[in-house]
């Protein structure tokens, strides 16, 4: 037990801010009370999701582009898990639950371990149980915390954009895209003219198209910086 | 109003498990298909430019809006830039943005 706090340590210090300031955006921007943050922490699990399921929630956008807007959000996943797949052995349901809670954190730690006992199977599972514990009681107090205060919502307007920006900046430090990132900036600009009801699934599936185009002709990789 | 949140909870649920199931399911097979490993790192960046105008698209409806918007977002950026640290890089945004009103 002691081993796996002091390992997910650095996790607690990340989730449990982080999960507040989404507990604190969550009851001051929408009219739900403190556990609906809670049954988000528990059944979505995923930081940046749950960001921008406040966004979505406030424009009651519509549950088809919920659904595609949070499945490419998160398709970094898809990548964690194909590098995960030979070295998973655990099986039932705790198999179940390492996948559905595989954040950016979990992978990091799991991926981590050293290679050898069979012990380190048990650790997976848990290391991933604790690290959720920790965001679900993140939400959770910061959504209590956020029902007693009133903020000037001014302010708040703005992190949920900013939280998007730090994330493109750190795509690009490491992708460096810029002509593919510039045309999608293009193709989300003509969505918000044209479709604004429909802006995010219209832009979802021109930027898919754009980057199949891409993908076909080779365009724009020699910018990649590879 | 109440079945509409459960409704998002649902869906955003089933679509992030989806993104972390699905290569334990049926992409296994496909882990080193070329197409893959483009979406895999250019598909990201474009969804997060996506997110950033989407998130940003109800504040800057007009002019003085999108000055504000464009202000604040470069200053994020480049805060994130030069020191690495979100949270410094959201609350000084934010600071900035709310200043501009």
């Amino acid at each position: 037990m002691r081993q796996l706090l002091s390992t997910t340590l650095p996790v607690a210090l990340g989730y449990v801010p982080l999960g507040m300031a989404f507990g604190v955006l969550f009851v001051t921007q929408l009219p739900y009370e403190w556990y609906m943050a809670t049954a988000m922490a528990l059944f979505v699990f995923a930081g940046s999701a749950q960001f921008l399921s406040i966004g979505l929630i406030a424009n009651q956008a519509n549950l088809l582009a919920v659904a595609a807007a949070i499945f490419l959000l998160n398709a970094r996943h898809i990548f964690y898990g194909l590098s995960l797949l030979s070295e998973l052995r655990l099986r039932g349901w705790r198999r179940w639950y390492l996948i559905f809670a595989l954040t950016d954190e979990s992978y990091s730690l799991i991926t981590a371990l050293p290679h050898d006992k069979r012990a380190d199977q048990n650790m997976q599972w848990k290391i991933t149980l604790i690290n959720q514990s920790y965001w679900v009681l993140g939400c959770t107090l910061g959504a209590l915390l956020g029902q007693g205060v009133t903020i000037p919502t001014e302010g708040l307007a703005f992190v949920l954009p900013a939280l998007f920006i730090v994330l493109c900046v750190e795509q690009y430090r490491v992708v460096r895209a810029a002509g593919l990132m510039l045309a999608a900036a293009g193709i989300g600009a003509l969505a918000v003219w044209i479709w604004a009801g429909q802006m995010l699934l219209v832009s979802i599936v021109l930027a898919i198209a754009l980057l199949l185009v891409t993908y076909r002709s080779g365009r724009w990789i020699a910018t990649s910086g590879e | 109003m109440d079945s509409y949140i459960w409704g998002v909870i649902l869906v955003s649920a089933l679509a992030t498990f989806a993104t972390r199931a699905l290569p334990f399911l049926v992409l296994g097979r496909y882990t080193q298909h070329p197409l893959l490993k483009f979406l895999g790192r250019y598909l990201p960046p474009v969804m997060m430019v996506l997110l950033v105008i989407y998130a940003t698209a109800s504040l800057a409806v007009d002019l003085p809006g999108l000055a504000q918007v464009l202000l604040a977002t470069l200053s994020v950026a480049l805060l994130q830039w030069y020191f690495k640290n979100p949270l410094l890089s959201i609350f000084i945004g934010s600071l900035v943005y709310a200043l501009l009103l």
